[in-house]
């Protein structure tokens, strides 16, 4: 992609770290990079303690008696603040708020993101609805699962249900306010001559997960408003005594919550679709393909979740239809995965961390998403509805494709955000680990829950302590390969900002504009003339050859 | 959605353009279009609860139908009259900032508000009238007619029409000549749903005109100031479609709440 | 941006101003409206029939104020899908929950669902 804004100055480069270095001047800042920024360091930290979470967890299920928690109660707390951590503190605005935030802009060749005030807000609504999570943690947690099932949630939970209620509402707005953001800017932002089949397939699929914020956030925030009033009221919204059904709480609750499954694992697309044609010097195959179905996930996912609800009591002719509707996934989904592989096919590969974490994303999240297909099947699903098989599927979809993808975007745009380059040996390290550590976890779960180990339990039988005690070794390698980035991420920002522009020799126009880019983006004006991802195999394979030739002589 | 921007107002009846648009047709656009799809999330918000009520409905209508009877249809009606001209005056404010009349935009905003309080009003007056008969869910709650009904036959005859809403709930749980003991404990149980939802939906909605009468009232007084560049094309305009759409939501509530004969 | 200023063009741009007497006679039509979802309820219909003519109702006093007083009718093509798509999902969300609930008596499963639920 060929832009004519190439980084030229007369005087000193101010970049937009070095544009104010005030703490006033971070937190009342508009640019949608330092917005990025902020939601980084921000969902570090609520990852950190919802890994922590995780960590207990795993330490608790190395022996089949209940030895480390003391009560079963505490344990549901544990596995619940993990969840409820993981996914509406960290997982949902993990890649959009960071990454995109970061980079849409840059992408289409503009200024900011159309609201920078509001995307400012969305900082604070996720820090303030973070804030109400962590005081929720310190005064005792919420035991009823991430998912808040009535009635456990709404009649017999002696646990602040209502305050954890409030907090994921918070977090909700500040996503809603994301994707508007995002939606907005891709539709009216877009530099002269950036048609919609030139816009990265990053960009494409960030509108797709920015069209489930807007349209499934309120559903949730609906349904935890209904779940506070029962509580808060005593009515009997979904209380069965009163004439309430408690699946009306399922339906309304995952109406969002399976699409959102979609709002983490779509971005992890965005990334794998910009390494993958970069790290193989190909053209992506079939970019038309690849961009209209992440659309078209969107516009499925809202039509399968009730698949959840197999075994609750819903119609059994629904489930059919959701059934079906939901093996309906796939056929985009695996258009992606054969498109991805298609691009490396003849294409000149080179194994740099971010592709190391992208080939390690397509692999899990084949696995993740086959064995979605098996428990989409009715049959198959009441045999392992609520078991670890349930856990380790979910897990290969958003640790395995989701952290990965992020964890490979962070690699792959760190020399861009910060403009320093970071040790290639420790980071290829940490992935390789990364992806050996995540399958010793969680391979043996499948296991598990087929052979009928139930979730949410805190002792089990004896019998399947072996392979609980390989998930929890797994769980260990994982965490080092997690930590690790940390260190030598931070520790590369002790070095010089000696990145330049493009090291990667990516195409995509985040790469046209210095490393890190000016508080405005680009110095000039920004005129696109071509297709994306305009790469050569044979000119890499010439450039490879001469610099062998250049070893040799 | 609205960009507030500037103490500057230059009295071209332009407005000032933010440094990250190309030009003033592109900001007007990102505006609209944000609040727009502002609008399509709260679409699916009110849905959550309008799917709620469809489900109880479908599953208990002669509940509703009773429930529905306490609900004064005549206030609905005056309140939705008072909203749909509330809604004609806040176009006109809208178009008084597109033909420049700034006298008219502050005299048509404030008669929207004065229309919106005088609805939230009338809702005050029906929620204490239902307070007062035992109707809002909860402990309090007490189906007309049932045992727990102290004031059955203290008001007895006037009221004759109300009072029987346990005996029809009743008749209305019979299988075969027998009394349904789940299903007449589910038609009581949804008899007050519907007033949760009542209650529920219509709080919600007032909650929205609150929030929409002060921003009319901060608009008004930002207007007066010359604080909005131009105009305030953009913003009032993004104002009124919020205002519109509370409307738009009423317009599905009255006969969904009021209307079930 | 491009595709959002063609339309706006051809419509004498974003600022459309609607006349005085358009937004009346909406006004005056919402109002006729609103009497006849009140005259319609007083009617005999079956009890689906009253639900049916007003949300018929509904949806045209809808549509009159989506068109005149928020612009639709003068705004671009985006803002026209914006608006009916999301009722898209408005119907796919009732409907797919009544699907369930409307399914759920149809086969009989010894002990569940007696009557009702």
């Amino acid at each position: 992609m060929s832009a004519s804004a190439l980084s030229s100055h007369d005087g000193p480069p101010v970049d937009y770290l070095t544009n104010g270095t005030t703490i006033r001047s971070w937190l009342l800042t508009t640019d949608h990079k330092r917005i990025g920024i902020l939601y980084m360091v921000s969902i570090t930290f609520f990852y950190l303690i919802g890994a922590t979470f995780a960590g207990l967890i795993r330490l608790e299920l190395m022996t089949p008696k209940g030895d480390l928690f003391s009560s079963p109660d505490a344990y549901n707390t544990a596995f619940t603040m993990h969840g409820v951590v993981m996914i509406f503190f960290f997982l949902v605005p993990s890649i959009p708020a960071v990454l995109g935030n970061f980079l849409l802009p840059l992408m289409i060749g503009a200024k900011d993101l159309a609201f920078p005030k509001i995307n400012l807000l969305s900082w604070y609504l996720y820090i303030i609805g973070g804030a109400m999570g962590l005081w929720i943690m310190a005064s005792g947690g919420v035991d009823t699962g991430w998912t808040f099932y009535t009635p456990l949630s709404s009649l017999y939970s002696k646990t602040h249900v209502v305050g954890a209620a409030c907090a994921v509402f918070v977090a909700g707005f500040s996503s809603i306010l994301t994707g508007l953001n995002f939606l907005v800017t891709t539709h009216t932002m877009r530099a002269p001559g950036m048609t919609w089949y030139r816009i990265p397939l990053f960009v494409w699929s960030m509108y797709a997960t920015s069209l489930i914020q807007v349209l499934g956030t309120p559903v949730l925030a609906i349904s935890v408003v209904l779940v506070g009033l029962e509580n808060f009221f005593g009515v009997g919204v979904f209380d069965p005594r009163l004439g309430g059904d408690p699946i009306l709480f399922q339906h309304l609750f995952w109406f969002y919550s399976h699409p959102a499954v979609y709002i983490m694992v779509l971005p992890g697309f965005a990334v794998v679709s910009e390494v993958i044609p970069c790290f193989s010097r190909r053209p992506i195959f079939g970019y038309k393909f690849v961009a209209l179905s992440s659309v078209a996930i969107a516009v499925f996912g809202f039509l399968v979740w009730g698949h959840h609800l197999f075994v609750s009591g819903q119609s059994m002719y629904a489930g059919a239809v959701f059934s079906i509707l939901s093996f309906m996934v796939a056929i985009p989904s695996s258009i992606k995965v054969f498109n991805w592989t298609a691009t490396m096919y003849k294409g000149s590969i080179r194994f740099d961390a971010p592709m190391l974490y992208c080939l390690a994303f397509i692999g899990l999240f084949m696995m993740g998403g086959v064995t979605g297909l098996m428990v989409a099947s009715l049959a198959i699903d009441v045999h392992v509805h609520d078991t670890y098989f349930i856990i380790s599927h979910f897990h290969y979809i958003m640790v395995g494709g989701t952290v990965s993808a992020y964890l490979g975007g962070i690699h792959f745009w760190w020399p861009k955000m910060t403009g320093r380059t970071y040790s290639e040996f420790w980071a290829r390290l940490a992935a390789i680990l990364d992806f050996v550590g995540f399958n010793l976890t969680f391979f043996p779960q499948y296991v598990l829950g087929y052979l009928g180990m139930p979730r949410r339990y805190f002792e089990y039988r004896p019998e399947f302590q072996v392979l609980n005690v390989l998930s929890t070794a797994g769980a260990t390698v994982l965490a080092i390969g997690m930590v690790m980035p940390m260190v030598y991420l931070l520790l590369s920002l002790r070095g010089p900002k000696n990145a330049g522009p493009n090291p990667w020799g990516a195409t995509g126009l985040e790469w046209h504009t210095d490393s890190p880019p000016t508080t405005f983006n680009f110095v000039e004006p920004v005129v696109v003339t071509c297709d994306p991802y305009l790469y050569s195999p044979e000119e890499a394979e010439r450039e490879y050859e001469h610099a062998q030739h250049d070893v040799v002589a | 959605m609205s960009t507030p921007s500037t103490t500057l107002s230059p009295e071209t009846g332009e407005q000032l353009l933010l440094h990250h648009f190309g030009d003033l047709e592109q900001q007007h656009l990102s505006s609209s279009l944000g609040m727009w799809f502002f609008l399509a999330s709260e679409v699916m918000f009110f849905t959550g609860m309008i799917a709620a009520y469809a489900v109880y409905r479908a599953l208990s209508p002669e509940a509703f139908h009773l429930a529905s009877l306490h609900i004064d249809k005549w206030l609905g009606f005056f309140n939705t009259w008072v909203l749909l001209t509330s809604s004609w005056t806040m176009a006109l404010a809208v178009r008084c900032t597109q033909v420049g009349d700034r006298r008219g935009i502050l005299r048509y905003l404030l008669l929207t508000a004065v229309f919106g309080t005088a609805f939230l009003g009338v809702k005050a007056y029906e929620y204490g009238t239902k307070i007062e008969h035992h109707l809002f869910p909860g402990p309090h709650f007490v189906v007309p007619g049932s045992p727990r009904d102290v004031h059955a036959t203290e008001e007895g005859a006037g009221d004759a029409a109300h009072a029987s809403d346990y005996q029809k709930l009743r008749d209305a749980s019979m299988v075969d000549g027998q009394l349904d003991v789940k299903e007449f404990a589910n038609n009581l149980g949804r008899f007050q749903l519907m007033f949760v939802l009542y209650f529920f939906m219509t709080g919600i909605h007032a909650f929205h005109m609150i929030i929409g009468i002060v921003l009319i009232l901060l608009f008004a007084v930002l207007t007066k100031l010359h604080w909005f560049s131009g105009y305030g094309q953009t913003q009032i305009e993004m104002l009124g479609l919020y205002w519109h759409f509370v409307d738009v939501v009423w317009v599905f509530l009255y006969p969904l709440l009021y209307l079930i004969e | 941006m491009t595709e959002l200023s063609r339309s706006s063009d051809a419509r004498e741009g974003p600022h459309h101003v609607v006349s005085l007497q358009t937004y009346f006679l909406v006004y005056v039509a919402l109002v006729v409206l609103l009497a006849a979802t009140v005259l319609a309820s007083e009617m005999p219909f079956s009890r689906s029939g009253h639900l049916y003519a007003a949300m018929a109702i509904s949806a045209v006093k809808t549509i009159l104020i989506a068109l005149i007083f928020m612009h639709v009718y003068y705004s671009a093509p985006l803002t026209w899908i914006t608006a009916a798509g999301t009722l898209m999902w408005v119907a796919l969300m009732i409907g797919f929950f009544l699907i369930d609930y409307g399914s759920r008596t149809w086969i009989d499963i010894l002990g569940k669902w007696p009557a009702g639920q």
